[in-house]
């Protein structure tokens, strides 16, 4: 269905085109877009290890490059030119499949983020949806790598992934169904356009904030971070699912790692803290509103960023039953009730709409 | 109790000993080890009613031995033995039992991990590097040598060309 | 295709147990200890010890070596106690040849222990975190261990392995600064415990992790052989510096710290007790050191009289015991290194019984092994 959507799509835009010359200009932007989002992830590693320095009491790197910014860089060229090892027992098919279906996962997400309101590859009315689906996808990857591993601490790893997706997608669901509720599209411009006075964090009243803290606990546990990251659990399983990954199988697991973070907390600042939209309109009348929109769209992003990498560096991880009650009894049943309450807020129109 | 205190209750119980049925007139229950300077009570006893006496040491109220807190597999050149470090949490007493024997070839002593958990580590150290054997051991098996090497390298005749150096 | 109306029993459903090969290179293990443990999905059913990975055979060793050499090997046991190991064999030989020291060695060997066993509970507590997923604690504990290391350093020339005690004394006498540095140390470490109950003890999710995890009964612990925290957090009195007090413990005021819960949760409390307790110790004596020579006169070549001599001393870890068989030549005829280590792993085979595989971890990093002290 998604599938033929998109086709559909592609195959319109190139018949009222001049044929191959847009053909270029769409590989361009693509590789525009794989470009920004390998550096992105490169600049979010730099930046854990530099936030995470600083809650450790040390610097983190500072010596590739001006403030260490091209440590991560030199990192990612070390592991390409590292051996990629196979273990002798390993299903070479998907022990290979794993990390492409993780990194694709990732990367697909990204279409339809807006970073400004001009600036998104993909707007079309199932954003939302798209989204969540192809965020899922990035589980099988993580399954399938590491069971074609053989190895049973990537085994236990990838159960625990599994278990904690499933648990973790209905509370982030319903999360962004009282979003949806509010917006009422699924949209992504739609449901930035419909904050255009009031963030939907304020515009809810309780239950959008209730939503929020969902959201973020449970994006946390998708993108398998402190305090949910059972699934790598570094000192229980040595490194989890990605134990018997090297070179640039690692890397890209790591990579999509942390352009999961980044779609979840660009989610979240679309979501729920207006997207591009400047807070009380202070740069509206200025000229180039693309960058101005994107530059608060980062800006929200990287706050939440770094919310997420706060909770990384300062909790311990909790056990996995003791995630499981988290999600079923207490997040599911909440964000259930908060849904519903929502909808209430929403039938009777007591929106809060400022300005 | 200090330890002369110690040495006249132990003495007792030659009398009264219901666990053992029957002791040979000749072998003293407990042989007090005066040649030993110690700042705690030696005793040794007979292989023979080793465990009944180990056991009765941990089940008398007046004794109450259940911290064993040293196990020494000892080789004397003509014999093999343990030496136990007991000591009362209780009373707060410690007493240093030994046992002994004169098999070299295959050493055989009851074990007391069904009396003090911690033995059963201890006895597959002492197995392992002495090679007495603890019968009644649940699990004995070489703790820290590899499984296929030979010999019980604490012993005193333990040879390694490689690795000792004679002078 | 007919359905299948088969009803499926507990039975059936039940998964299959299996062997996971835990260690010797496991982040948790601290070291090359191995566990083998039979799994059952998540659950711990059993845990088999496979220890020698690190055995060097020190106790035969020792048998060649003279008494003033042991106390070099000893720093190799138990590398984080590796003052108060060494402590333990100089006071066994001082023992032998009825030695007395003065009061001086008493009360720097003092010092030097509860430092030492400050900086050991530091990096436990360090890695404690870590091996529960909180990774900053580590960069903290680190930061004040460090100043620990660097009084070590002035005094003895070393930081970890430090080999300062000889028979009859201690190698130098105390830096000039020594007495400077404790008293910035002990207003520091004050002030950042509470810190660290900030960062870590009062986080509802290590909390969680903790309470109730890897229960061990005082009976359990006793026969177990268990001593040091993991005994005194299940409410054992077992505290070598009170019931059989060496060096100066028997004139400095502290408190034997017991917790009851027997759980995680207590033998942490008692680690982090145990601190203030030593920062107490390190305050009452750091003003008092007595004058005096720092070594009494001994003969170079040691030859202890034939006997039997035991030497018991409390390391950060527990009871640390040294039995020196002499036959009257200048090496001893056996040694035996009563290590604290071997038989908490004998009580760790009792708690982590059951579990989940990460409580497994927190109860191992709640016993604090040195895989070195184990093996020997």
């Amino acid at each position: 269905m998604m599938n033929m959507l998109s086709i559909n799509i592609f195959q319109n835009w190139l018949e009222q085109t001049h044929g191959i010359w847009y053909v270029l200009v769409l590989a361009g932007i693509a590789a525009i877009y794989l470009g920004f989002f390998a550096v992105a992830g490169l600049m979010l590693v730099y930046l854990e290890r530099r936030v995470a320095g600083y809650f450790q009491l040390r610097l983190g790197p500072n010596r590739v490059g001006p403030w260490g910014l091209l440590q991560t860089i030199a990192d990612a060229l070390k592991l390409v030119s590292k051996e990629i090892f196979i273990p002798k027992m390993a299903d070479k098919l998907l022990y290979k499949a794993g990390y492409y279906i993780v990194i694709i996962a990732a990367l697909l997400a990204l279409a339809v983020i807006p970073f400004a309101r001009q600036i998104q590859a993909l707007d079309f009315n199932v954003g939302l949806f798209f989204i969540s689906a192809v965020s899922s996808v990035g589980v099988l990857g993580i399954l399938i790598g590491a069971w074609g591993s053989r190895n049973k601490y990537s085994l236990i790893g990838a159960m625990r992934s599994g278990l904690q997706m499933i648990s973790y997608e209905l509370s982030a669901g319903f999360a962004i169904i009282a979003v949806v509720l509010m917006a009422g599209t699924l949209k992504m411009t739609g449901i930035v356009e419909a904050q255009k006075h009031t963030w939907f964090l304020f515009q809810g009243h309780l239950p959008a904030i209730i939503a929020f803290m969902i959201f973020l606990i449970s994006g946390t546990a998708e993108t398998n971070r402190v305090p949910f990251d059972l699934v790598e659990g570094e000192s229980e399983l040595g490194a989890g699912f990605h134990t018997e990954y090297s070179g640039m199988g690692f890397a890209f697991f790591f990579l999509a790692e942390f352009i999961n973070m980044f779609i979840i907390s660009a989610l979240g600042a679309t979501l729920f803290l207006g997207g591009w939209l400047a807070p009380f309109g202070i740069t509206d009348g200025l000229p180039a509103q693309w960058l101005w929109g994107m530059i608060w769209f980062l800006l929200k992003v990287f706050v939440l960023i770094f919310l997420l990498m706060w909770f990384r560096w300062t909790f311990p991880r909790i056990r996995i039953d003791q995630l499981l009650t988290l999600e079923w009894k207490y997040l599911l049943p909440v964000g259930l009730v908060n849904t519903v309450i929502m909808a209430w807020i929403v039938w009777k129109d007591w929106l809060i709409h400022l300005g | 109790m200090t330890a002369e205190e110690l040495k006249n209750y132990l003495q007792t119980w030659d009398d009264s000993l219901e666990f053992i049925e029957e002791i040979p007139e000749d072998v003293a229950l407990f042989a007090a080890l005066e040649d030993v300077p110690s700042e705690w009570l030696n005793v040794e006893v007979p292989l023979s009613h080793f465990k009944g006496i180990m056991r009765h040491l941990k089940a008398d109220e007046k004794t109450s031995f259940d911290y064993l807190f040293n196990m020494t597999g000892m080789d004397w050149g003509q014999e093999l033995g343990v030496i136990y470090h007991l000591e009362s949490t209780r009373h707060g007493h410690i007493l240093v039992v030994r046992v002994r024997t004169a098999d070299r070839e295959n050493p055989e002593i009851p074990t007391v991990e069904d009396i003090w958990k911690t033995a059963h580590l201890h006895e597959r150290e002492i197995f392992d590097l002495l090679g007495i054997r603890f019968t009644g051991h649940s699990n004995l098996k070489r703790i820290f040598l590899t499984p296929d090497f030979q010999g019980h390298p604490l012993r005193k005749d333990y040879e390694d060309d490689y690795m000792i150096l004679r002078k | 295709m007919e359905p299948n109306t088969q009803i499926l029993s507990t039975e059936d459903l039940r998964s299959q147990e299996y062997f996971l090969n835990m260690g010797p290179q496991h982040p948790a293990t601290h070291g090359v200890l191995r566990l083998l443990l039979t799994m059952d999905g998540e659950i711990v059913k059993n845990i088999e010890p496979d220890l020698g990975y690190i055995h060097r055979g020190i106790e035969k060793m020792v048998e060649y070596d003279t008494y003033r050499q042991i106390i070099h090997v000893t720093d190799r046991l138990d590398y984080l106690s590796s003052h108060i190991n060494n402590e333990a064999v100089a006071l066994a030989i001082e023992k032998a040849l009825e030695v007395e020291v003065s009061d001086r060695i008493k009360v720097i060997r003092t010092m030097m222990d509860e430092l030492t066993r400050i900086a050991s509970h530091l990096l436990w507590w360090g890695v404690m975190g870590m091996d529960i997923g909180a990774l900053t604690t580590f960069m903290y504990a680190f930061r004040d261990r460090e100043m620990i290391n660097e009084i070590m350093e002035k005094t003895t020339g070393a930081r970890l392995t430090m080999s300062y005690n000889i028979p009859g004394g201690v190698m130098f006498d105390l830096h000039p600064d020594f007495v400077k540095d404790v008293k910035a140390f002990i207003p520091h470490m004050r002030k950042v415990l509470p810190e660290y109950d900030r960062l870590l003890t009062g986080n509802i999710i290590f909390q969680r992790r903790m309470k109730g995890v890897g229960y061990l009964s005082a009976e359990d612990a006793v026969s177990h052989g268990a001593s040091g925290p993991v005994a005194r957090g299940s409410g054992v009195r077992c505290d070598i510096r009170k019931k059989a007090p060496y060096s100066a413990y028997d004139r400095v005021k502290f408190d034997e710290i017991i917790e009851t819960g027997g759980d995680n949760l207590a033998r942490y409390q008692v680690r982090m007790r145990e601190m203030y307790e030593s920062l107490n110790i390190l305050e009452q004596l750091v003003d008092n050191i007595p004058e005096g020579p720092y070594q009494m006169p001994m003969r170079t070549l040691i030859k202890l009289p034939k006997g039997e001599f035991y030497q018991r001393v409390e390391t950060a870890r527990g009871e640390f015991g040294v039995f020196i068989v002499s036959d009257g030549k200048k090496n001893p005829y056996r040694v035996k290194f009563r290590s604290p280590g071997l038989s908490n792993l004998n009580a760790l085979i009792q708690a982590g019984r059951g579990v989940k595989l990460a409580d497994l971890v927190a109860i191992m990093s709640t016993f604090d092994f040195v895989i070195p002290d184990i093996d020997r």
